[in-house]
């Protein structure tokens, strides 16, 4: 029983953060009709930047998130400016086509770069306290990634409340219905696209961070990453925060269960298995509603 | 003249849809644009308000041309367009609709004031606001999507189509409000296809065909006028509502 718990715990453990790195990837989506393919790319360089701060100025993983995302919010307006705001034009179906592109020959760039900079070993970030862990009923919970969920959740809830509550958020998701109504309110759905972006990336960011504190990362992690977030964000269904979430805890302990039953080779498999299922029998995603 | 649409040419991609459309509102007026499908009284709405850019001619607000402003910009100036079919957002509340409608600073700030008169024009609206606008009723789509341009205290009000896809009884009341709202002292240019109901409630209409302004006059004026009669109304008008 306890080993089987023992998964489950870890499934849901990372599924946190495989909602937090979807959540991203799904805003910048559902409002700009990009398809960030270079998104789990974004994710690494947080890790590594998180790595960088600790590794070379002994800063605290957990204390340099807000450093990790200034970083990451740079990084997305720089490769808005140059890059993505050239897309905005186009039609949706062009917009696809067009970001896949880019998106593929950024996530290039950055693994190269990644591999010059911090060479292909795996990473991790090793603090004081990171083996610590409590135990409830035989089934142990390490505390950084237990720290790791309580951020992601923060992290969604906070994005949640942004979008519900104040005056820019409803015109986010009023810009993922209907652009063009939205302009007839006079939302300037350049700046939206750009804020979309930038918050996409630094959501990517912190996500990266929590990996490189909990888990390891590599120069070529980002296409598994984008994956996932694929995934989650068709399981989830656009624009449903709490369905991103819920996505995520369900391909989290998908995998570490497929790990449990079957091996740790076809989690990937078992993951993808998913997305079609999904895909056929409930494209909205499970939480999505036809209307957005 | 508070709105000057100078022979303007407008296209889409490589199809031209406007041909020299010109066009006078003056202050609080209730003038229609009316025409056959495709006409192009949706791509003059557009060029007005901004979503479409003009090849040639000019817009002129108070004699400020409109034509190098984004849609967005428009907005605050205080041109404000209900889209055909209204496109509420429907995964949004009500109130929330009516709030986006007064997303300008300056509109922002009033948005009690403007929240207060949208509901008095459209009590229903007020009861359902906590609902999901994907949940109202067609009639009730269309009063939010007004309402929703009311809340940017538009001096100018675009209406494309609001009678379409409406029951009669909901068409009538419906300009009703249209009525009420220009009487309180807001400019309205109106495009229908229901011709003999447009012409009805305004002081001015232009006819529209093939993109070119083809006619213009009293609303009594062109409903007696030979080629509107005939193209729109039939030879032996029938009673109602009915275009």
């Amino acid at each position: 029983m306890t080993p089987l718990a023992q998964s489950l715990a870890f499934g849901i453990l990372v599924g946190g953060l495989y909602g937090l790195a979807a959540v991203g990837l799904s805003l910048v989506f559902g409002v700009t009709k990009f398809l960030n393919v270079a998104h789990g790319e974004l994710l690494m360089l947080g890790g590594y930047a998180g790595f960088w701060f600790f590794t070379l100025w002994g800063v605290d993983p957990f204390l340099s998130l807000p450093i990790v995302v200034a970083c990451l919010v740079l990084m997305g307006l720089v490769l808005y400016k140059l890059l993505f705001s050239r897309m905005v034009k186009l039609s949706e179906e062009n917009k696809i086509k067009n970001t896949l592109l880019v998106g593929f020959g950024l996530s290039l760039i950055f693994q190269n770069l990644a591999l010059r900079l911090w060479t292909a070993d795996d990473r991790g970030i090793t603090t004081s306290y990171s083996g610590q862990a409590f135990t409830v009923l035989g089934v142990r919970f390490p505390m950084v990634r237990v720290a790791s969920l309580g951020i992601a959740l923060v992290c969604l809830l906070a994005l949640h409340l942004f979008l519900h509550r104040t005056y820019t958020g409803k015109a986010i998701r009023a810009t993922v219905q209907d652009w063009e109504a939205a302009t007839l309110m006079g939302i300037d759905i350049h700046k939206v696209y750009l804020l979309s972006f930038v918050l996409g990336a630094a959501l990517a960011g912190v996500a990266g961070a929590l990996v490189s504190v909990g888990y390891s990362i590599q120069p070529t992690m980002g296409l598994e990453w984008t994956l996932i977030a694929l995934v989650v964000m068709v399981l989830g269904g656009l624009g449903s925060i709490p369905g991103t979430l819920v996505g995520g805890l369900i391909l989290g302990v998908t995998q570490s269960l497929t790990s449990y039953w079957i091996g740790g080779t076809y989690r990937e498999i078992v993951a993808l298995l998913l997305f079609l299922v999904v895909l056929v029998v409930r494209p909205q995603g499970l939480f999505g509603s036809k209307e957005g | 003249m508070m709105l000057v649409v100078e022979g303007v040419d407008a296209c889409y991609k490589d199809l031209q849809a406007l041909w020299g459309v010109s066009l006078q509102i003056g202050e609080g007026e209730l003038v229609a644009l009316v025409g056959p499908n495709g006409a192009g009284k949706t791509s003059t709405l557009k060029v007005i308000s901004g979503l479409l850019k003009p090849i040639a001619g000019n817009v002129l607000l108070d004699g400020r041309s409109l034509v190098k402003e984004p849609a967005h910009r428009i907005v605050e100036l205080g041109i404000s367009q209900v889209p055909e079919g209204g496109r509420v957002f429907t995964g949004l509340t009500v109130l929330e609709n009516l709030e986006l409608g007064a997303f300008g600073a300056k509109a922002r700030k009033a948005k009690d004031e403007s929240l207060r008169w949208v509901y008095g024009i459209f009590p229903r609206l007020e009861e359902r606001k906590k609902q999901r606008a994907g949940t109202l009723s067609g009639g009730e789509r269309q009063m939010l999507a007004i309402g929703r341009a009311l809340m940017s205290k538009p001096r100018l009000l675009l209406l494309d189509e609001p009678s379409f896809g409406l029951a009669p009884l909901l068409v009538e009341q419906i300009f009703q409000m249209i009525t009420e709202i220009n009487r309180q002292g807001v400019t309205v240019l109106l495009v229908e296809q229901n011709v003999r109901a447009a012409l009805e409630l305004t002081n001015r209409a232009y006819v529209i065909e093939n993109g070119r302004i083809v006619g213009e006059g009293s609303g009594e004026a062109l409903l007696s006028f030979e080629s509107v009669r005939s193209a729109y109304l039939g030879c032996a008008p029938s009673p109602g509502l009915a275009g």
